[in-house]
């Protein structure tokens, strides 16, 4: 019986451990932690602690939190703040990053290297340093706020002058700072879908006469559709659950979704509301990734990538 | 339009340096119109530089390129009347094959359904109209390379390039395709300059070929031309195999030549060479199917004696390999045409070779 066993676990056991332990995992620090999210939502408030119960003089599953979100307009306006500065930073990601990644996949191979090492270089100085030295470079006594000041007088009418620009504390501030954070997450990803792209597909349009820009637009662009939607994904979806940057040089008034999930939960104390929003917040987030994947898995059986 | 007898392309002292590295050098070649012209060599010989200076990727670092009486110096590629059919094809991905065929067309003055037409009429031409809505990898390599044919042929080029475009075919494939690829040329006019390294490719498709190495072309003429008198040492081991020998002219009469070759340890006659004097030193060469091997003496001058070390059994015919009284190897082709073992030479047997004069071939260089 043992030896069966031993025989048994040498033959299958190490391979379905190792595929096994990554979902293992996945189950455990992923799924299990949302179930308890999810099973906090439909809790009622109490005074309690943890402050939160189920039955007795509450009702066993309470919607109240879902209800508030539609008819209270703070979570409203946050949900449009938190999806518009997430956008609008995916966006100008994008704008910047494509032609840094087209960049890095036409020089030459010690230049891509020292290039690549740049674009990730920032990862290694603390994420928080980097917010601070934004913060005191959006400053109003900074060289850097002078600097646009100066820009914004010469530009502007006589009467516009400023003595300095309120860059601080505006979802300017935290688009600006979200797009210094994320961009590597966008040219990344971009540059691995351009790097695999056959140079002979630019030169084949260009021989049945294209010129380049028409190249770009033809052959290039829908090629990089893949990268462009990881590189999205990945700079959309952390921009858009953003904490830290909002916090520190975000406006206040018009707070983001982040701000208000951990106001729910610490300040306020109200933790089935706080879990609503969370819920909320990953089914605007899931539902456009799995339509994605949808449409790329039916492109790929008709077509799309080889 | 140029006439029909002026040369169609003219290629004029051209030169290609990357760096410190000439990969062409000082090329000059005319091809005529409706002509299928091979550019033949190993790998690094310059013929891939060369056609993408045609094409227009590349520019002469000195020299030009006339086509049809126009200078194509500065010309783009996406200006220039010439197409070309990549060595991977370079289907786009994203696009059917209807819309890969149909994409230079966008750029031609004609209507929607013009277009739709021209489409319709090259897939028929390659025979792949059924395969039209299939996205490249949907479809074989064979009908890829088709499709890539198809497409560079949609605008009517006047010059088509083919980068090795039987190379990615495995070998039933590429006869097959070579003839369609004759019979396609013949039907639309255009002339084809094909790049290969292959020399059967070359021989078969072409109607002239130039020889090239290190940047240089060696010699330019018809297949048979090429391969029967090749004018260097290079040409002649490129195309086709040939024993080479050291061989000293005695006498020359100005028709024929008697040369005493070490290796045989005998004097041969041979034909001629221009200014030939007794006392000079060239190559001789024989190719393995043009010696006779016997088992008995023959008569007639060029009889060497030998012995077989090795020998290949083809079937229809056998390659053998000769030791000569030097001691130096000689490779014969000798076709199998009777039947029975008894009478073929088998090894270590002594056998007579013989050649005929015209069939040596001398080389100076």
């Amino acid at each position: 019986m043992r030896a069966r066993l031993s025989h048994w676990f040498n033959k299958r056991g190490w391979s379905d451990l190792i595929i096994g332990l990554p979902y293992v995992w996945l189950a455990l620090l992923f799924l299990l932690p949302f179930l308890i999210v999810l099973a906090m939502s439909l809790a009622t408030r109490t005074p309690t602690a943890p402050p939160f119960g189920y039955g007795g003089e509450n009702p066993i599953l309470n919607f109240n939190g879902y209800a508030r979100l539609f008819t209270d307009d703070l979570y409203i306006r946050a949900f449009l703040t938190s999806l518009g500065n997430a956008a609008v930073a995916t966006i100008l990601c994008l704008l910047i990053g494509f032609p840094m990644a087209l960049g890095l996949t036409r020089v030459s191979k010690g230049w891509r290297n020292i290039l690549l090492m740049l674009v990730i270089l920032p990862f290694w100085t603390s994420f928080l340093l980097r917010v601070y030295a934004w913060m005191g470079m959006m400053g109003r006594n900074s060289w850097f706020n002078q600097l646009l000041t100066d820009g914004w007088n010469w530009l502007t009418p006589e009467g516009w002058a400023v003595t300095s620009l309120p860059l601080m504390h505006s979802n300017f501030a935290v688009v600006l700072v979200m797009v210094y954070t994320y961009l590597p997450f966008m040219i990344l990803p971009l540059y691995a879908s351009l790097e695999r792209l056959d140079p002979a597909l630019d030169e084949a349009a260009m021989d049945l006469g294209t010129r380049p820009f028409g190249v770009f637009r033809d052959v290039t662009l829908p090629q990089s559709i893949p990268g462009i939607v990881a590189g999205g994904l990945l700079v959309f979806i952390p921009a858009a659950g953003e904490l830290v940057i909002p916090t520190l040089v975000g406006d206040a008034a018009s707070p983001m979704i982040g701000r208000v999930i951990s106001d729910e939960f610490s300040s306020a104390r109200d933790w089935p509301m706080a879990s609503s929003v969370a819920v909320a917040l990953l089914v605007i987030m899931v539902i456009p990734t799995m339509l994605y994947s949808r449409y790329q898995a039916r492109a790929d059986g008709a077509g799309g990538q080889p | 339009m140029a006439d029909a007898t002026a040369p169609f392309l003219r290629i004029e002292g051209v030169s290609k340096t990357f760096g410190t590295f000439q990969a062409v050098r000082d090329v000059s070649l005319t091809i005529t119109k409706g002509e299928i012209f091979a550019l033949l060599g190993g790998s690094g010989c310059g013929k891939t530089t060369l056609l993408r200076m045609l094409a227009g990727f590349e520019e002469p670092t000195k020299g030009r390129i006339f086509l049809d009486g126009q200078d194509m110096t500065g010309v783009p590629p996406w200006e220039r009347p010439v197409h070309m059919m990549f060595q991977s094809y370079a289907l786009f991905p994203h696009m059917t094959v209807e819309k890969n065929v149909g994409y230079g067309l966008k750029h031609e003055r004609m209507t929607a359904a013009q277009r739709a037409d021209r489409v319709r009429d090259m897939l028929d031409l390659v025979q792949l109209s059924a395969f039209a809505q299939r996205k490249p990898h949907q479809i074989s390599g064979g009908q890829r390379q088709r499709v890539a044919l198809a497409r560079a042929l949609a605008r009517q080029p006047k010059l088509l390039l083919l980068d090795e475009p039987l190379a990615a075919l495995d070998k039933k494939l590429r006869e097959q395709t070579q003839f369609e690829l004759m019979s396609i040329q013949e039907r639309t006019g255009v002339t084809f300059i094909v790049v290969t390294h292959d020399q059967e490719e070359a021989m078969t498709l072409a109607d002239r070929i130039a020889v090239m190495d290190r940047g240089q072309v060696q010699q330019i003429g018809p297949p048979a031309e090429v391969y029967e008198h090749p004018a260097t040492r290079f040409v002649a081991n490129f195309l086709g195999s040939i024993t080479q020998f050291t061989a000293t002219v005695t006498a020359t009469n100005g028709k024929e030549t008697r040369l005493h070759v070490p290796a045989f340890g005998s004097e041969v006659i041979a034909g001629t060479l221009p200014n030939l004097v007794p006392g000079e030193t060239l190559t001789l060469g024989l190719r393995p199917e043009k010696i006779t091997l016997l088992r008995d003496r023959p008569d007639g001058p060029n009889v060497i004696a030998g012995e077989v070390k090795d020998l290949a059994y083809f079937g229809k015919d056998s390659l053998y390999r000769i030791t000569l009284p030097g001691g130096d190897l000689l490779s014969v082709h000798a076709v199998n045409a009777r039947r029975g073992g008894d009478s073929r030479p088998d090894w270590n047997d002594q056998v007579w070779l013989s050649f005929a004069p015209e069939a040596a071939i001398l080389l100076r260089d």
